[in-house]
């Protein structure tokens, strides 16, 4: 998997490649190459380390966006191999940029609802690049009713550069199913934890995102504009991205830091997609340890502990200045 | 002067803006006629001759519907706090002190309670003249709180929409002011009580896509824009030219996301003709020539 290799990515890979030659090397001339294997194998992690260390915003949203991170079903069916996936909105639709399904984990049922970009360009395609239609996001609440009804708590990954701006999508009421899913997310009775796997764009993730307990993943980011959108509108100059990016602190750390997610789960070294079962297997944990913690509350618990939750969110000024 | 109870600024200070000049005519936006301003405000800002709704003050617009002397303003001292620090081309504490010197207003939004038509109502109307109508989270707290006293007060709520959108300045606190007023809305909904949204020229963005459409009724004046992505950010994705009428009012009553349209000079008579339908969770209604 080396689609889209990113700037800062490219000196760790070369050193990975020397490492796998120099391996393969001692092998074949039965030399003992071992101390400078060591040698650069303790190169490349101080390397690592500091390169992701020091990563900008605007490098952390690239990694958030990297090809080869993994998506919504990449989770799925690694924390819950028997997942079944469900269709349609009922009224015009599937949406297929968003999935919607049970599965099984650690013995209890679990609706799992993700935005997935899609992997090779027909897919892409389908999925529209990670860019839901309102029917997407309908299907998604239709399926929380449905886990609701039988008591079932509900997970949801976000990854999304946006709701998609497009004729059909605002014909169809973008807006409204967004609102409509805000709403309604905030009366569901059973657990819900939404975690930002990737990109968070705005309103359009949100609109799965009103979550008991919600998480981002390491390199993920979440803004309410894209770098890009802010730099057009703000700076009148969209190659402003860094400023952007840096202005609008969208990182997991940010966000974190400002009380807008409840916390930080981490990546594998040099980010998911250098090792998705790992990064998958670390992510079942912190949603098995947040399910047990929600699990203890009522309905009623839950949906005031969520809405108190959102209702301290903004900082503003009382006195007269 | 004194019909606001709690007014803070004088109105004629807010009055100033809205791209109208101080001057005695002043040119129309839609038909470009010259009208005689005093006329123009006194029709509500509404052309006489081509029946364009240009933009209206919050204030002026609280005026319009909320009966005469029963106005209460609500938080009027809440103003923003620059939490990221965000500076574009600009720094953003100097944008909120001039738009607050243009506007005459501490935020985007004024709020409060009175008597529409003797109807108990919390009123939140937006300031477009600020920052665009941005929704930061000033915005997104007065709605809240608006909602919230509603439901203790067994009141109406009514929210005029006048906004671009989330407030890029403060980042993804903007972005949680959609989650926030929507679980507010959420109570008013099991407190019994109605929710009237209107929709003025431009509602769009995070505004649109949280309270604005979540009306029990949705009402929108003529020719309003009312989106959730903006016609250049369309354009510019599919690359071609948008359709005539695409977006505006009659365009979301044709698709099924707005109730109906109502002419500003008859939305008073609108409204209060629904409470009367909409009112059995209500407080009760004093009479309006009481008031």
């Amino acid at each position: 998997m080396n689609a889209g290799i990113l700037d800062f990515e490219r000196k760790i890979l070369e050193l990975e490649t020397k490492l796998d030659e120099l391996r393969s090397l001692s092998k074949l001339q039965d030399t003992d190459f071992s101390s400078e294997i060591r040698k650069m194998h303790k190169k490349l992690n101080t390397l690592k380390r500091d390169t992701f260390s020091k990563l900008n915003r605007w490098q952390r949203t690239q990694l958030a966006r990297h090809p080869a991170r993994p998506y919504a079903l990449d989770y799925i069916r690694e924390i819950v191999p028997d997942f079944i996936e469900l269709h349609g909105d009922r009224a015009f639709g599937d949406g297929p940029s968003i999935v919607a399904g049970f599965g099984t984990m650690d013995e209890r049922s679990v609706m799992f609802i993700g935005i997935h970009k899609g992997r090779d360009v027909k897919e892409k395609m389908y999925r529209n690049f990670g860019m839901p239609h309102p029917e997407g996001y309908r299907k998604a609440l239709r399926c929380m009713r449905l886990a609701e009804k039988f008591g079932h708590p509900i997970i949801t990954l976000l990854d999304t550069p946006g709701a998609y701006p497009g004729i059909g999508a605002e014909e169809r009421g973008q807006a409204e199913a967004i609102a409509h899913n805000l709403k309604d997310m905030a009366s569901i009775t059973v657990p819900i934890i939404s975690v930002v796997t990737g990109e968070g764009g705005s309103g359009g993730a949100l609109a799965l995102g009103v979550g008991n307990r919600v998480l981002m993943l390491e390199n993920s980011v979440y803004s309410v504009i894209s770098p890009e959108g802010c730099a057009a509108i703000l700076w009148k100059d969209q190659t402003k991205v860094e400023e952007a990016a840096e202005a609008m602190a969208l990182t997991s750390r940010d966000m974190h830091a400002n009380g807008l997610v409840d916390e930080v789960v981490r990546e594998p070294v040099g980010g998911a997609h250098r090792d998705p079962v790992l990064a998958a297997h670390i992510l079942r944990r912190a949603l098995r340890r947040n399910l047990v913690e929600l699990e203890r509350l009522s309905k009623g618990e839950l949906v005031k502990q969520r809405r108190a939750k959102f209702r301290k969110m903004g900082t503003f000024m009382e006195q007269p200045a | 002067m004194s019909w606001f109870t709690k007014k803070k600024i004088p109105l004629g200070k807010s009055e100033r803006r809205g791209g109208v000049p101080e001057g005695l005519f002043l040119k129309c936006e839609g038909c470009g006629e010259m009208v005689y301003a005093a006329e123009f405000e006194a029709n509500w800002r509404v052309c006489k001759k081509c029946g364009k709704h240009h933009t209206m003050p919050a204030r002026r617009r609280i005026m319009l519907l909320i009966d005469e002397g029963s106005f209460e303003e609500a938080d009027a001292d809440m103003q923003a706090v620059d939490v990221l620090k965000f500076k574009d081309t600009k720094r953003y504490r100097d944008r909120i002190k001039s738009a607050q010197k243009e506007s005459g207003e501490m935020d985007a939004i004024v709020c409060g309670n009175g008597n529409l038509d003797g109807y108990p109502v919390e009123i939140a109307a937006f300031e477009f003249g600020f920052m665009g109508g941005s929704m930061g989270a000033v915005v997104g707290e007065k709605i809240t709180r608006t909602i919230e006293r509603a439901v203790n007060n067994r009141a109406a709520v009514i929210i005029v929409s006048c906004s671009g959108g989330a407030r890029m300045q403060e980042g993804a606190f903007s972005l949680m002011q959609m989650a926030k007023t929507s679980a507010a809305l959420a109570e008013l909904e099991e407190a019994g009580l109605p929710y009237l949204s209107v929709l003025a020229h431009p509602t769009a963005g995070g505004v649109t896509a949280s309270f604005a459409m979540l009306g029990d009724v949705i009402i929108a004046e003529p020719d309003a824009l009312i989106c959730f992505a903006g016609p250049r950010v369309i354009e510019q994705t599919i690359r071609q030219k948008l359709p005539e009428g695409f977006q505006k009012s009659e365009f979301l009553v044709e698709h099924g996301f707005v109730d109906i349209i109502v002419k500003r000079d008859e939305l008073k008579a609108s409204i209060a003709s629904l409470l009367r339908h909409m009112g059995t969770k209500m407080a009760r209604r004093v009479s309006p020539a009481n008031a």
